[in-house]
């Protein structure tokens, strides 16, 4: 009996205590929490720091991606570059785990701390390309695929992507 | 059986074998690079290094061993071998590090991706970092050819794609160039590869240096296709196939092993021709012509009740086939028309040839032989076949097969067949004697040992006195009969070929001729002489058994075109059978004309009402290859709009007419086994694969791959509540990833990927042995399988084969006669449809000789008209061709008014324009071309 009224007193104190620490509760949507810029919210399509889009149209993240939620067709633009002619990403089931993003191997794909996109039509959750794509290189601001990669395209020829030396001249006798 | 021990596992493997072979047939990992089961080792790339041990006390006591190459160390009765030892993983990992110095960092943007054995190797080996810190070297890339792409950059110097392209498919214009580390894999100057079986180059190459260029520019990883066995329909061989779907395009074709017809390899046309199912000219809704000729789209309902009401009441129905379709669709509309209205679809010649086949093939004494006896003869005569582009993957076969002299050679030596380098170098020229009697140069003149050049007549006159010389009738000095003859004799496995390329029936009876007295007269201790016989499409064999002797030909169902009131013709197009004038006659006089074809031919154009069927990618079906094999292809993916399969079409206006036959048929094994039941000949159809009630370990086979992606994305633009996947009922297949792909039948192999392995290389996990038939079996069922019968057969032998030779072949004045010139791209109907070959299709042009082309007063790119208007072609001056013949380009437009055989005059076009060819970067190729 005794035992029983301590642990009531001690819960009511615990309780009592709370009234003097610092609220947790923000009011939502006046005031918004601070999400950092790793936060995993709606995905982007970055472009990287030339401009022009980053994406391949790998299909990595499509296969990275535990519920399928992406799809996208591969074409070859007249510059040489590989770019997705479509994109999908099917919001609704999306589960912003973020494994595209690890799998992008041009930092393309982002997750950005934006996790508001509620809506009444699941049909209005289907983003594609223009959706998705942004002007600008989201979190990673340097990296640029095609100068890296030896893959020839308009503008950067064979030999001048990184550590690359100039083209073997096949007809040479030298050493 | 040599017993080893490989890291303290004894093994008992097979006796010959290399090391490499052996780890791969026990499921052990073993990197490699340079070798291929079918082209030996040479030990180029060190990645299949083991550490080999003297003895049990040299293992225990830890000593260093020695490093060997797998591929070039024989298995040996007690050899002890550490595979996953510190040392041999060591090695191979710094191996494929310096292998990969100068790979250039592109992985995402490269086709071979996700399917690439150098990305599976490098995971294998554990390498990662590069510790190299000079700068990686760059070559610029060719331009190859409409087919193939070229990214030197990725090359790893494996040598395999040169090795493939010069030893084994016999090609001249790809080689290793420069030294060191600058050695280069291209042309000596850009242009189209010349070899026909270039294709294969994207998967011998073990990284991405050779892609397909069509892939390239519309890409999917090989995680995201669809696919499922299939069967090539571009000529009669029947090579196994393995189309990519996805999105609802065919995006490729790989290769399906299947030991005994195409192994690894297949040919251009299949590999790139099937493309075809893409085009525009697929049909995809039913069409009514309304009274102004226009096609009006209907619905399928609609479309079903105008087929049935046409074939309703007094209606007098007539049906042409085609062996371009399934035995099942054929079988349908045979039952449907009734047996005397029912034309198998070939014009009478081909008729004829087909039945021909047919009978000397089933009352042969010689074997039938499969492409993988081919490549085991010793001895080889063509007749009258240009066989690079009537039957390809036959001339790829001849080319492994002449250097049977070559391994007999090495057996002297003890050397294996496969120390690759070391055999070729023994042999240098030796080649088993190969000959060619043909009316033009054919693409196989650089391995024969004698060619003739004559006339068809004269061919089967040659054939008859080699029969004779074989016999023993005829005196020894008549050459070059008694030359041939002495080389197939001595033969163990002599070879004949023939086919009804040429038009001419005596060519095909002589070929039976010669391997009946072969069979006849061979030596105790030599194998059967084979008899190998060539028919123009994928199913002509299947259409020739279905059909009896009598059935009409085109020509026969015109000449009583005024009786008809419905014809229905099933995918073929009689334009290219027949005489504009004798098919017009014929869909003129009949009141309905129904077509069901997958592509809108001419034929379709003409017709009252057009149904869609689905193509080879879309609909199951069995075919019947030209050496008698009932092979059955599956759909790859669900028909795009109204498509139906023909069957499908076929069964539901059976159906809904109420045929008494169609009672019991209600999906498409049921028309299999009816099809098996009626045609004693077609029993064996059944047994092609496993009907739709099979199950692998009691779940379907998946068409998927486990990692196949976007399922929820995919069709998520039209409605993002996702439909159910379709289920697949007529089929042991299932439209999913889920399911079994393992141990199941041959025939059900959708596609090859095991853990670790995701290129094409991971084909060693289901074969029994390295380069040994499938685990689940040998896909394809033999119809004609008269190996072990043959002793009967010997005796009524003689009575299908007519002994007579025909009159040697005269040339008159003013009349040639036409001889065929085949092309491997535009010969076939349904490859000439496919966009990325249109690039490679030349114009119909007639060669002559120049003692001719002087008397016509023409030269080469002049116009000579044919006949009476029959045609106006571009003169191509060759002088292999005999004097009084001109050969013609088969198949293609302009020329479909000709017949093979025929003799027409020749006259100079005075008004000939040249037509515009296509800008193709000049290959510096013979004369053929």
């Amino acid at each position: 009996m005794l035992k029983s009224l301590r642990s009531q007193l001690t819960t009511i104190w615990t309780i009592l205590q709370h009234s003097f620490s610092r609220c947790e509760t923000v009011q939502y949507p006046e005031q918004k929490p601070y999400l950092a810029p790793r936060y995993r919210g709606r995905i982007v399509l970055t472009t990287d720091p030339d401009g022009d889009e980053r994406c391949v149209a790998c299909n990595l993240c499509a296969v990275a991606c535990p519920v399928d939620c992406i799809a996208l067709q591969q074409g070859t633009r007249e510059d040489g570059r590989w770019y997705p002619e479509f994109f999908r990403i099917n919001f609704s089931r999306c589960i912003m785990c973020g494994m595209c993003e690890e799998a992008c191997p041009t930092n393309a794909i982002q997750l950005t701390p934006d996790f508001e996109m509620c809506e009444y039509d699941r049909q209005n959750m289907v983003y594609e390309k223009e959706h998705l794509q942004i002007d600008g290189p989201g979190k990673y601001h340097d990296y640029n695929f095609y100068r890296v990669s030896g893959l020839a395209i308009k503008g950067k020829d064979k030999g001048e992507a990184q550590n690359e030396a100039q083209p073997i001249d096949v007809k040479s006798l030298l050493p | 059986m040599p017993v080893i021990t490989i890291d303290n596992q004894e093994y008992s493997v097979k006796e010959g074998d290399n090391l490499l072979q052996a780890c791969l047939g026990l499921g052990l990992d073993l990197p490699y690079f340079c070798w291929h089961p079918d082209m030996g080792s040479i030990g180029a790339c060190r990645q299949c290094a083991v550490v080999q041990y003297q003895n049990t006390e040299d293992y225990r006591a830890g000593s260093r061993g020695r490093i060997v190459m797998g591929c070039m160390t024989q298995v040996t009765d007690g050899a002890i071998f550490s595979l996953n030892g510190d040392k041999a993983s060591e090695f191979r990992k710094t191996i494929v590090e310096s292998l990969m110095l100068n790979h250039p960092h592109d992985c995402p943007v490269c086709a071979e991706g996700g399917e690439c054995h150098l990305q599976d190797m490098t995971v294998m080996t554990g390498h990662r970092d590069r510790h190299y810190r000079g700068k990686k070297n760059t070559h610029r890339n060719q331009y190859l050819g409409p087919l193939i792409h070229h990214e030197m950059n990725r090359c790893i110097t494996c040598y395999r794609c040169t090795r493939y392209y010069n030893n084994y498919a016999g090609g001249k214009d790809l080689a290793a160039m420069a030294a060191h580390d600058h050695v280069y894999f291209g042309r000596h100057q850009e242009g189209v590869l010349e070899s026909e079986f270039a294709g294969n180059l994207v998967e011998v190459c073990p990284t991405g240096v050779f892609t397909d260029k069509s892939l390239v520019n519309d890409y999917s990883r090989k995680w995201d296709l669809q696919s499922a066995p299939s069967v090539c329909t571009h000529c009669a061989v029947g090579c196994n196939t393995l189309p990519g779907e996805r999105y609802g395009k065919l995006k490729r074709v790989h290769n399906r092993y299947n030991d005994e017809v195409n192994g690894y390899f297949l040919c251009d046309r299949g590999r790139f021709g099937a493309k075809f199912v893409n085009s525009d000219k697929r049909i995809n809704n039913p069409g009514l012509r309304d009274e102004h000729g226009r096609y009006n789209i209907i619905d399928p309902h609609q479309a079903l009740h105008q087929l049935v009401e046409a074939c309703q009441g007094d209606n007098n129905i007539a049906a042409i086939g085609s062996p371009r379709a399934s035995v099942e669709a054929n079988f349908l509309l045979k039952t449907l028309a009734g047996e005397q209205h029912y034309s198998p679809g070939f014009n009478a010649q081909e008729q004829s040839l087909a039945q021909l086949a047919l009978s000397l093939q089933q009352h042969s004494a010689a074997t039938i032989p499969s492409i993988k006896d081919i490549e085991c003869a010793d001895a080889i005569f063509i007749l009258g076949e240009d066989l690079t582009h009537s039957a390809p993957r036959i001339a790829l076969a001849l080319r492994q097969s002449v250097r049977n002299k070559a391994y007999a050679l090495a057996a002297e030596l003890k050397l294996q067949p496969w120390q690759d380098a070391a055999v070729r170098n023994l042999a240098q020229d030796q080649r088993s004697p190969l000959f060619v009697a043909a009316v033009t140069d054919t693409r196989l003149d650089d391995i024969a040992e004698q060619c003739h050049h004559l006339a068809p007549d004269d061919i089967a006159r040659l054939g008859y006195a080699v029969a004779e010389q074989i016999s023993g009738k005829a005196n020894a000095s008549d050459e070059p009969a008694n030359t041939i003859a002495q080389a197939l004799l001595s033969a163990q496995r002599p070879l004949i070929i023939a086919g009804s390329s040429c038009g001419n029936a005596a060519i095909m009876q002589a070929a039976a001729a010669i391997a009946d007295a072969l069979a006849l007269r061979k030596n105790e201790n030599a194998g059967n002489s084979m008899l190998c016989l060539t028919l123009p499409e994928a199913n002509s064999l299947g259409q020739a058994m279905l059909s009896p002797n009598e059935a009409p030909s085109i020509e026969a169902l015109a000449e009583r075109a005024y009786k008809i009131d419905t014809l229905i013709v099933l995918e073929n197009d009689l334009f290219r059978r027949a005489p504009a004038a004798v098919v017009d006659k014929l869909l003129q006089s009949v009141t309905t004309l129904i077509v069901l074809d997958s592509l809108e031919t001419p034929t379709l154009a003409t017709s009252q009402l057009a149904l869609p069927a689905a193509s080879v990618a879309e609909s199951e079906g069995t075919i019947v290859s030209l050496e008698g094999r009932a092979q059955r292809y599956f759909p790859v993916s669900e028909c795009q709009g109204e498509r139906r399969a023909s069957w499908a079409w076929l069964l539901a206006c059976l159906k809904e007419l109420g045929h008494p036959e169609a009672a019991n048929i209600h999906r498409f094994d049921d028309i299999t086994l009816a099809c098996s039941a009626a045609q004693p000949m077609l029993k064996g159809i059944t047994l092609a694969a496993p009907d739709h009630f099979y199950r692998n370990a009691g779940v379907k086979i998946p068409r998927q791959p486990q990692r196949y992606s976007g399922r929820t994305a995919m069709r998520a633009n039209v409605s993002v509540h996702e439909p159910k996947q379709t289920e697949d009922d007529e089929t042991a297949l299932a439209y999913t990833m889920e399911g079994l792909n393992r141990h199941q039948p041959g025939s059900l192999l959708p596609f090859v990927w095991s853990p670790g392995w995701n290129s094409n290389q991971s084909l060693h996990k289901f074969q029994t042995e390295t380069g040994g038939p499938l685990k689940g079996g040998t896909a394809g069922k033999r119809l004609l399988d008269n190996r072990q019968n043959n002793n009967n057969q010997q005796k009524n032998s003689q009575q299908a084969v007519a002994t007579t030779a025909p009159a040697a072949f005269q040339a008159s004045a003013g009349q040639w006669l036409l001889v065929p010139r085949q092309r491997i791209f535009g010969s076939d109907e349904l490859s000439s449809y496919s966009d990325n070959l249109a690039e490679l299709l030349s114009d119909a042009s007639i060669e002559i000789n120049s003692a001719d082309a002087s008397l016509l007063q023409v030269k080469n790119g002049d116009g000579l008209s044919l006949g009476e208007n029959l045609a106006c072609l571009r003169v191509v001056i060759n002088n292999t061709i005999p004097q009084g013949c001109a050969a013609y380009s088969v198949g293609i437009a302009g020329t479909f008014n000709l017949t093979l055989g025929q003799r027409v005059s020749l006259q100079k076009a005075s008004d000939w324009q040249r037509p515009k060819q296509a800008d193709v970067i000049a290959s510096d190729g013979g004369a053929h071309v």
